[in-house]
C-alpha cells in the first residue's frame, strides 16, 4: 500500500468513526476541502504535505473517539506530535504495558498456549489485555474453562455471552469421570470436590490438548507461597510446582524453554493487588459478572458463610428457607464453597469503597485455603493452578 | 494512609481519581538475616495498613509458633513466605510485596543476603530503581554491606538509601551513625550511585520509618517512606535514542503489519524515521499503538504496535532504533557475568543466550578475571561457580542488537540457558562490542567449499565417532577412511589420541579442557570441510553439549553422528592400552566411564556396537550410510 493510499484508508476510517464528512476532514489534514477527493482520484501531492497530513491525523486519532476515558489518557491525547515532554506512566499504566509484555512473549515463543477463564473479576482483566496486546488482531490463543459444574449459573450466562462477543475460542472442560461418579462438594466434601472437578480436571484438559504453556490470573498480593512464586512457573509433566527449584527470573527476559511434556504456567497479573484490578476495571470500563455487585439473592447459613442456594442441588434442612439478603461475592467459584458478605454496594465505586474499609482479605471467602497455614503452597506442589 | 481512609469512606470518586495518578516505584531491600530487613517491610505494610484482620490473626497465630519476638509480633513472619524459610527462620527467594500510599505504589523485591544467595538478590535488583540496603548499627559497614552494594551497582541500579537500623540498641547514637555514614560513602564512592542517603531507623520502634522520630532530633533528613514516596528514581529515558525490541510480527490480513514490543529506551512518533537493527533498512513510523488506542506518541516502557510507511522485512529479534542513532551490533562482546547454576559456567561451553526478544547459541569464550563479590579484587579462574561474578568474552552464533548496559538496562542484558536441563545458568550485563565481527571481514574468495567439493566428486562431511574408550572408534574409522580411499574419495582423520600430541598438546583432562580440546578439534574439521574433504574424527566427545557445538558449527547435512555403542563391560574386558585397569587402580583421574560421565547420543545418524558385529561390518554400514545419502555423490 502506497503512503497516499494509507492516508486515504486512514483519515476514512477516522471520518466513518467521528460521523465527519470526508471533505472536513480533508480540509482538517490538507487545508483543502477536496484534497482528499483528488487524492482518491488518483492525484499526487508532495512528500511534504503527506508528512503533515499524517501527523495531523495521528494527531486527531490520538484525540480518539468521544470524551477521553481517563485521565491518562487525555494527558497523552494532548501530548503532540515530536514533542519529548510527555505525562509519565501511572501505576496502572505501568502494569498494564508489563502484564502485555509478558502475554506477548508467550504468544512469541511458546508452541501452543491457552488462557485458563475462570469467569472471576480478576479473568476479565487478563482477556482484557490479551485483547489489548493482539489488537487489531485476536488474541492467537483459546480460552480454556475448566468446569466443575458447580459454578453459578450467572457465571455460566457471562462466560458464553463474553466468548462471543468477543469472537473467541472456549474450550469447556468437565472431568467426565467425576461427573459420572457423582462428584461434588456437598457430597464429597470440597477437599475431594475441589481435588477431582478442579485439579484433576485441569491437569486432564492440559493433557488432552497438550498445551505447552497456560496463562493464569493469580496474583502475588493473595497468598504468600504466591508472592515468591515466578511470572512464567515451570511444572513438570506431572503439573508439579517445585517451589525450590525455580529458574531465576531477571530483568523482563522470560526463558521459556521446556522439555516435552512439561509445561509453564505464566501468570501476567503477578505484580497487580486486589486494589489495582478494581481501579482498573474501573478505568476501563470492563464487564464483569454481576454476582459482584449487591442484589437480593436467596442465601441459607453454613458454618458462618452465607451460601447462595443457586439451584435445587443445595440440600435444606427440614423447614429450612432460603432468605431474600442484599449481598454480593467478593470471589467467585463453586456456589456451595463461595460465601457472600451482606453488603448495598450496587456500583463499583461503592465494591471499591467496600474494599478499602473491609477488615479481612479476599481469600477468606474461600474454603479451600484455610485448613493449615502452607495449604496453598502444598496444593500447588500438587498441581494446583 | 489514614487520611487515605477518611477519603475514601467521604468520596470514593475523588479517591479514584487521586490514585489512578499514582507512579510506581520498584524497589529492592538487602540485608542479612539479622540486619532486620523483614521486620521493616513487615512494619512499612502494617503501618500503611495493608494487614487485614483475618491475616493479623493468623500472624499472631504464627508469631507464637514460630515467633522470634517472644510476645510481640513477628512482623517479619508476614513476609516470609515459603513453608520451609518459616521453619528455617530465614529468607531464602525473592518475593515481592505490594504496599501503596496516596503519591505511589511499591512493589518491594524482598531478597536474602548471605552470600549463596547472591543470585536472587541480583534477580531482585534486576527490575529495581533503587535499594534500600539495611546495616546493623551495632556492627556499621560489614562485608555483606560491600557485597550488596557491588551487586547493586552492578545491576545497573543508581539510587541507594542506607537504612542504619536497630538505633534502639545504640541508644540513638548520632556519633555510631555519623561514623556509618562516612564510612559508607567513602567505600561505595567508586560505584558510581547518582544519590546515597542515609537513614537512622529502627524497623521494630518504628523510628524514621513512617513518620521522623523526636528520638533522632539531630538528623535533618527524611523519614524513610517520605523519601520513597518522593524520590526521582526516572533515568531520563526518554531522551535515550529509541529501541524497540520486536517481540511479536502483528498480521491480521494484508492491509496490517504492525511491530508489537514494549520501549526500550527513547520515544517513538508518527513520521519518525527508524533503521532496523541488523538489517539496515529504514522507514517512517506510519501508526503507533498503546495497546488498542491509535497515540501521537509512545515512550518508554510503553507496549506498542506500530506499522511503518514502508513495507520492509521485520521479525522477532529484530530491535527498531531512531534513524540517527542506531543500536549496535556485534557477535563478539565483553560483559560481566554472574553464574546462578550449580554446575559452573566452563568458557567454549556452547549456551543459549537469550535478550530482550531473541534467542541465539552462544558460547563465553574467555574468563578474563573473576571478581571477589566481598571486596571487589580482581581474580583469575578458569571457570566461574554458582554465585561468582567474572568478566569476560561472549561469542554469539548469529549477531545481535545491542546497547551497553550501562547505557540501557534492557538492551544490555542476557540471560544464558543451558541447552539440556533448559535452565537459567547465567545473567550477563554487556559492556562493549570486541568489534572483530566488524573489523575482521572474512576473506572473499572467488573459490568455495561447492567449488572445491565438485572438484573431489563428493560431498563434505564430518564423520563425528564417539563412544567409550576402547569401544573401537578409531579402529572402524580406519576401515572407512580405507574404503573411500579405495574408491577414490578424499579423506583425513582426525584422532584424539594423535591431536593430543601437537595441536592440544597443552590440554588436560579436566572437564574444562575436555571442551576445549573438543572445540579446536571441531573448529580443524570445519576448516577441512571447507576444503572439501570427508573428515573422520575419532574421539570419545563423553558430552553432548560439546557434540552439539560441532554439529551446528557447520551447515546441516555435514555432520554425521556414529555412537560406537560398544558397552563399558566389553570395553573394559578389551582394555587394549590398559587404560582401564589403571583407571580402576586410581592411576589415572577423570577417566570416562569410569569417575567421569559419558552422555550418550539421543538421535545419532549411526549407532554401531562393535561387541555385536565385527568391525569391517560397522565399517560397512557406514559408507552404506554415505552412499545412500549422496555423500558420494558430486
Amino acid at each position: 500500500m502506497s503512503q497516499i493510499q494509507h492516508l486515504l484508508a486512514r483519515a476514512e476510517s477516522y471520518a466513518a468513526r467521528e460521523g465527519l464528512s470526508l471533505s472536513t476532514v480533508s480540509r482538517k489534514l490538507l487545508n483543502d476541502g477536496k484534497g482528499l477527493a483528488r487524492l482518491k482520484a488518483g492525484g499526487q501531492c508532495t512528500l511534504k504535505t503527506l508528512e503533515q497530513a499524517l501527523a495531523r491525523l495521528a494527531a486527531l486519532e490520538g484525540n480518539g473517539a468521544g470524551a477521553p476515558a481517563s485521565a491518562a489518557e487525555a494527558s497523552r491525547a494532548q501530548t503532540a506530535p515530536g514533542q519529548l515532554e510527555r505525562a509519565s506512566m501511572t501505576h496502572l499504566d505501568r502494569l498494564e504495558a508489563e502484564s502485555i509484555h509478558i502475554i506477548r512473549e508467550v504468544a512469541a515463543e511458546c508452541e501452543n498456549p491457552v488462557m485458563l477463564y475462570s469467569i472471576g473479576k480478576d479473568s476479565s482483566v487478563m482477556l482484557h489485555l490479551a485483547m489489548k496486546a493482539f489488537h487489531p488482531s485476536k488474541p492467537p490463543f483459546p480460552l480454556l474453562h475448566v468446569d466443575t459444574t458447580w459454578k453459578f449459573r450467572e457465571m455460566i450466562r457471562f462466560r458464553d455471552e463474553t466468548a462471543r462477543r468477543l469472537g473467541l475460542d472456549l474450550i469447556v472442560h468437565i472431568n467426565q469421570e467425576g461427573l459420572a461418579q457423582g462428584v461434588g462438594p456437598f457430597t464429597h466434601g470440597s477437599q475431594i470436590h475441589t481435588d477431582v472437578m478442579k485439579t484433576q480436571a485441569l491437569k486432564q484438559a492440559l493433557d488432552k490438548y497438550k498445551f505447552d504453556a497456560a496463562f493464569g490470573g493469580a496474583r502475588r498480593d493473595e497468598e504468600k507461597s504466591r508472592a515468591k512464586e515466578r511470572v512464567f512457573s515451570f511444572r513438570t509433566a506431572q503439573h508439579r510446582w517445585d517451589p525450590k527449584n525455580q529458574r531465576p527470573e531477571l530483568w523482563s527476559i522470560y526463558n521459556t524453554r521446556v522439555h516435552k511434556g512439561e509445561s509453564i504456567r505464566v501468570f501476567p497479573l503477578s505484580n497487580w493487588t486486589e486494589l489495582d484490578i478494581w481501579q482498573y476495571i474501573w478505568r476501563e470500563n470492563i464487564p464483569i459478572v454481576p454476582l459482584y455487585f449487591a442484589a437480593e439473592r436467596p442465601v441459607v447459613e453454613r458454618d458462618g458463610a452465607l451460601i447462595m442456594v443457586d439451584d435445587e442441588r443445595m440440600p435444606l434442612a427440614d423447614g429450612e428457607k432460603p432468605k431474600l439478603e442484599m449481598v454480593r461475592f467478593r470471589t467467585l467459584g463453586c456456589y456451595p464453597l463461595t460465601g457472600a458478605i451482606r453488603s448495598t454496594a450496587t456500583t463499583l465505586p461503592e465494591i471499591i469503597q467496600e474494599m478499602l474499609l473491609a477488615k479481612t482479605s479476599e481469600r477468606q471467602g474461600r474454603v479451600i485455603d484455610h485448613d493449615q497455614a502452607a495449604s496453598m503452597e502444598k496444593k500447588k506442589q500438587e498441581g494446583y493452578f | 494512609m489514614a487520611r487515605d481512609d477518611a477519603l475514601a469512606r467521604e468520596d470514593i470518586l475523588a479517591y479514584l481519581d487521586a490514585h489512578e495518578k499514582k507512579s510506581l516505584l520498584r524497589f529492592i531491600t538487602c540485608g542479612s538475616v539479622d540486619d532486620g530487613k523483614s521486620t521493616l517491610i513487615g512494619r512499612l505494610l502494617y503501618d500503611s495498613k495493608l494487614i487485614y484482620e483475618d491475616q493479623l490473626k493468623a500472624l499472631e497465630g504464627d508469631s507464637r509458633r514460630f515467633g522470634t519476638q517472644g510476645e510481640k509480633i513477628d512482623f517479619a513472619l508476614l513476609v516470609d513466605g515459603l513453608a520451609a524459610e518459616r521453619e528455617q527462620g530465614i529468607t531464602i527467594d525473592v518475593a515481592y510485596r505490594f504496599f501503596s500510599t496516596e503519591k505511589r505504589k511499591f512493589i518491594v523485591a524482598d531478597t536474602p543476603g548471605h552470600e549463596q544467595y547472591t543470585r536472587n538478590m541480583a534477580t531482585g535488583a534486576s527490575t529495581a530503581d533503587l535499594a534500600v540496603i539495611l546495616v546493623d548499627a551495632r556492627k556499621g559497614v560489614l562485608t555483606q554491606t560491600r557485597r550488596h552494594s557491588y551487586i547493586v551497582s552492578l545491576l545497573g541500579i543508581r539510587h541507594v538509601v542506607v537504612a542504619v537500623n536497630k538505633m534502639d540498641l545504640v541508644g540513638y547514637s548520632r556519633e555510631t551513625f555519623d561514623e556509618i555514614e562516612a564510612e559508607y560513602r567513602a567505600f561505595a564512592a567508586p560505584l558510581g550511585f547518582e544519590s546515597i542517603v542515609c537513614i537512622p531507623i529502627s524497623a521494630l520502634e518504628g523510628d524514621n520509618v513512617t513518620a521522623k522520630s523526636a528520638r533522632t532530633p539531630w538528623h535533618k533528613g527524611p523519614a524513610l517512606l517520605p523519601y520513597l514516596e518522593t524520590v526521582e528514581t526516572a533515568q531520563n529515558r526518554a531522551g535515550a535514542p529509541f529501541r524497540l525490541p520486536v517481540q511479536w510480527v502483528n498480521r491480521p490480513d494484508q492491509n496490517f503489519r504492525g511491530f508489537a514490543g514494549t520501549i526500550a529506551s527513547g520515544t517513538v512518533g508518527v513520521g519518525d524515521e527508524v533503521v532496523v537493527v541488523p538489517s539496515g533498512r529504514r522507514s517512517t513510523v506510519a501508526r503507533v499503538l498503546v495497546g488498542d488506542r491509535e497515540v501521537a506518541r509512545a515512550g518508554p516502557d510503553e507496549a506498542v504496535t506500530v506499522t511503518l510507511a514502508d513495507e520492509i522485512d521485520i521479525s522477532r529479534g529484530d530491535v527498531i532504533c531512531a534513524g540517527r542513532a542506531p543500536a549496535e551490533q556485534t557477535d563478539q562482546f565483553a560483559a560481566h557475568i554472574l553464574w546462578m547454576h550449580d554446575e559452573a559456567m566452563i568458557p567454549g561451553r556452547q549456551y543459549l543466550l537469550k535478550t530482550a526478544n531473541r534467542v541465539t547459541p552462544a558460547t563465553v569464550t574467555e574468563l578474563k578475571h573473576k571478581v571477589n563479590v566481598n571486596t571487589l579484587e580482581h581474580l583469575s579462574g578458569k571457570t566461574l561457580e554458582l554465585n561468582e561474578v567474572g568478566y569476560g568474552n561472549v561469542a554469539t552464533s548469529h549477531p545481535i542488537a545491542f546497547d551497553s548496559y550501562r547505557n540501557n538496562r534492557t538492551t544490555g542484558a542476557f540471560v544464558l540457558i543451558d541447552r539440556r536441563s533448559n535452565n537459567t545458568v547465567g545473567a550477563g550485563m554487556i559492556d562493549f562490542s570486541l568489534r572483530r565481527a566488524q573489523n575482521v571481514h572474512w576473506q572473499d574468495l572467488d573459490i568455495h567449499k561447492a567449488e572445491r567439493a565438485r572438484a573431489k566428486h563428493q560431498r563434505p562431511c564430518i564423520l563425528w565417532f564417539t563412544g567409550l574408550s576402547g569401544s573401537g572408534k578409531s579402529t572402524v574409522a580406519n576401515l572407512v577412511e580405507k574404503r573411500l580411499h579405495d574408491m577414490g574419495r578424499h579423506t583425513y582423520t582426525l584422532d584424539g589420541d594423535n591431536v593430543r600430541h601437537g595441536l592440544n598438546k597443552d590440554l588436560g583432562f579436566t572437564d574444562a579442557d575436555r571442551v576445549e580440546n573438543i572445540r579446536r578439534v571441531a573448529e580443524t574439521a570445519k576448516l577441512m570441510v571447507d576444503a572439501g574433504l570427508i573428515v573422520l574424527v575419532s574421539f570419545i566427545s563423553p558430552f553432548a553439549s560439546e557434540r552439539r557445538m560441532a554439529r551446528e558449527l557447520v551447515e546441516d547435512g555435514e555432520f554425521l553422528e556414529v555412537y560406537v555403542s560398544t558397552p563399558l563391560e566389553v570395553c573394559e574386558k578389551r582394555d587394549i592400552k590398559g587404560l582401564y585397569a589403571k583407571a580402576r587402580r586410581g592411576e589415572i583421574k577423570n577417566f570416562t566411564g569410569i569417575d567421569s560421565p559419558y552422555e550418550p547420543p539421543e538421535n545419532p545418524e549411526l549407532d554401531l556396537d562393535t561387541s555385536k558385529i565385527a568391525a569391517h561390518e560397522a565399517a560397512e554400514r557406514v559408507v552404506e550410510y554415505l552412499e545412500r545419502n549422496g555423500y558420494l555423490r558430486g
